[in-house]
């Protein structure tokens, strides 16, 4: 298990994270979310030992993490950077040999990574000359050839095409499957919904929710009516218990603030005429996460 | 293996395979065989030139002039010239002479000239003229006063003049000029390893910076010890190069043709009576030197975003090594001035400095001891704050880069504030 006990970063007066707790369970996928500057890099950072937290512990399997245990972590930072003039397979052996990998297993498993990237032709192309997209898988490999044991993803999906995130995620899973702890960060809530079991929200440092996303989905409470009828929806505005409404082309969205009200509702748009569809449905991660980190904001 | 020798192989095979690196080594390699077979190259393109010059008048000097140019062994052909000066000028235009002389009596009886060429630059065949003439001129003042070629010869042998030291342990003279040559080169070794392997260093590191790549590295292998593999793989790749450098320097001087006047040129690289001592401290003050620098260099390279603001940075660590370049020059004739004493004990200026007066004087042990360990001790405070800086610095972005960054480097390296 990875812990985060007390952990606190600051930046001269500027707090960075503040007194944040974490749990992590092997074998599991876990979500760091936040908007930014909320404090997830530093958390990933800290956790690398780039910087020293200010004060709390971080353990891993009960261990201090230090750089002599750095063959187990892997590490894609935000900000992807790689040699440009070098070719893709000396980048890899020189990153694979400073996680402590002999030259030969690093070409076999490169070899392997590249295939199942569908890219084996640029083992021997500068990176330069790569896509974008192409370089982000060569940075992907780079975090993982060594099979590590807990692997830290910060933003891995930014500015990949659908087609790359879907081979990224495949690829995030199967390590899951394959006993790595994960630990990554995202603005896009629909990856986090698909990929985490567990999840944390950082605002300003501090941690807003924390732990099982169904459980946060169901003690979150509101919930959302996906609604289509042939008339003007203003006046549910006025029924008690309806927090907002958010009109759409073909359907609207109103939310509540339980489920009991929804039959309030129901009841009240037959009453004023023809209704096409009516859906009772948990709120979207995308919700919790605009509630409690952008009313913060207001 | 070792994390540091993973970073310290790597950075020496990437750069060794380079094409800037490849290229400035064979160019250098060129310069010293110009430099050694200097002398052979020019005598092979004067060899088949001989100066005709035209002498016009006086022919009771016209023999002993020749006799004269004979025996200074010049390649300067005279030859009787009849006409008149149009017509020697005419000749020039046509390429059967290459010069003229008018040659005259003065009323004192004697010779006096006047050179004319198509253009003076050339100054050696006027040279070797005017001295011939000088020679005749003394030759019959001498015979007029009744002095004779015996008395003459006398009278112009130069003075025996020795200096001996009478300090114990003082260097010789013999000693005093192997050492200063010795000094000189190793200066200018010293100079340019900073300059080059030192900018090297910081290029590096803000190269790995810009590409963003570092942050993988420090989460892989601690930032000091990459810092130090990049120090200590920059050296040996300057080691490198000088071994190849020298080896090919030496290898031109064995089949260099030995004809005198080369061999006389470069006598002065004949470093037989150094005391092995001299050497020792050579290789001591060169590796700390560069150590100091090259960890210094490092640090201020951890602070730059982007590799074309390098330069900006390592001015101010350049300018250290060009003044104590500078003090050392003047410290080459005149090596127990005050400066050169003090400014010897100046960790920046030491490597050089105090090598100059270790080569030029006998300086007592505890004097270099002292500034040994005020180099080394400077050298590990940098090496510490170095890493510190380099920690921080790493992780920094941002629009400035200046020494005052160095500051917000510590900080963010540092537990908190």
């Amino acid at each position: 298990m990875l812990r985060l006990d007390n952990v606190t970063k600051r930046f001269g007066a500027f707090t960075a994270v503040d007194h944040l707790n974490l749990s992590i369970p092997e074998n599991e996928v876990f979500g760091l979310l936040g908007g930014n500057g909320a404090g997830k890099t530093t958390t990933f950072r800290m956790l690398l030992r780039l910087i020293d937290q200010t004060d709390g512990t971080i353990t891993w399997k009960g261990n201090d993490i230090s750089y002599n245990k750095s063959h187990l972590i892997g590490y894609l930072p935000e900000e992807r950077g790689l040699y440009p003039k070098m070719k893709v397979k000396e980048q890899l052996i020189y990153l694979g040999k400073l996680r402590g990998m002999k030259k030969e297993v690093i070409e076999v498993e490169t070899r392997k990574w590249l295939e199942r990237f569908g890219v084996p032709e640029n083992a021997d192309k500068k990176v330069e000359d790569l896509s974008k997209g192409n370089q982000q898988k060569i940075q992907f490999i780079a975090a993982v050839i060594h099979k590590p044991e807990l692997l830290i993803l910060d933003e891995p999906f930014s500015g990949l095409d659908p087609v790359n995130v879907e081979l990224l995620k495949d690829a995030v899973l199967d390590l899951k499957e394959k006993g790595t702890t994960i630990l990554f960060s995202s603005h896009r809530m629909e990856h986090v919904e698909e990929l985490c079991e567990h999840l944390c929200i950082l605002h300003r440092g501090k941690p807003v929710v924390n732990g099982n996303l169904k459980e946060i989905k169901q003690s979150y409470g509101k919930k959302n009516l996906i609604v289509n009828v042939d008339f003007d929806l203003g006046f549910v505005k006025n029924i008690p218990g309806v927090v907002r409404i958010k009109s759409g082309v073909n359907h609207s969205i109103i939310q509540i603030e339980n489920e009991a009200v929804s039959q309030e509702v129901l009841s009240e748009l037959l009453n004023k005429g023809f209704v096409r569809h009516f859906a009772l449905e948990e709120p979207s991660l995308n919700d919790i996460f605009i509630e409690k980190v952008g009313a913060s904001y207001e | 293996m070792n994390k540091l020798f993973i970073v310290l192989f790597q950075t020496y095979f990437n750069r060794l395979k380079s094409k800037p690196f490849l290229i400035t080594t064979l160019i250098t390699i060129l310069f010293i065989f110009l430099i050694t077979n200097l002398p052979s190259i020019i005598d092979s393109f004067d060899n088949d030139e001989v100066d005709r010059v035209g002498v016009i008048g006086s022919d009771s000097y016209y023999s002993l002039l020749e006799q004269q140019l004979d025996l200074m062994e010049s390649d300067i052909e005279i030859t009787p010239y009849e006409g008149s000066e149009e017509e020697a000028q005419k000749d020039i235009d046509e390429g059967e002479i290459d010069s003229y002389l008018i040659l005259e009596s003065t009323p004192e009886k004697e010779p006096q000239g006047i050179f004319k060429a198509e253009t003076v630059a050339e100054q050696k065949t006027p040279q070797v003229l005017q001295s011939a003439l000088q020679q005749i001129k003394s030759s019959i003042a001498a015979e007029e006063a009744g002095v004779t070629q015996e008395q003459l010869l006398k009278i112009d042998q130069p003075v025996k003049f020795e200096k001996v030291a009478l300090e114990k342990g003082a260097k010789t003279e013999d000693e005093l000029d192997q050492a200063r040559v010795f000094v000189y080169v190793l200066l200018f070794v010293i100079y340019f390893s900073v300059i080059f392997y030192g900018n090297m260093v910081a290029v590096e590191v803000a190269a790995e910076k810009s590409s963003r790549v570092m942050e993988i590295l420090i989460s892989s292998v601690s930032p000091v010890k990459q810092m130090f593999g990049k120090i200590l793989g920059v050296a040996l790749l300057g080691l490198t190069q000088y071994a190849v450098i020298f080896l090919c320097g030496y290898v031109f001087l064995q089949f260099k043709d030995d004809d005198s006047a080369a061999s006389g040129f470069l006598s002065f690289l004949d470093f037989s009576n150094l005391s092995p001592s001299l050497i020792i401290y050579a290789v001591m003050f060169f590796v700390l030197g560069y150590l100091l620098y090259a960890t210094i260099l490092a640090m201020v390279g951890s602070l730059v975003s982007r590799a074309e603001e390098v330069q900006q940075v390592i001015l101010p660590v350049q300018f250290l090594i060009i003044i104590a370049f500078f003090i050392a020059m003047f410290g080459l004739s005149t090596p127990s001035a005050t400066i050169i004493t003090v400014t010897s004990y100046v960790p920046f200026f030491t490597p050089v400095v105090m090598f100059l007066r270790i080569g030029m004087l006998s300086v007592p042990f505890w004097e270099i001891a002292l500034s040994l360990v005020l180099l080394i001790g400077t050298t590990v405070f940098f090496a510490v704050l170095g890493a510190k800086v380099y920690r921080g610095g790493v992780l920094m972005y941002g629009k400035s880069s200046s020494i005052k960054d160095i500051g917000k480097a510590l900080k963010l390296s540092s537990k908190d504030k």
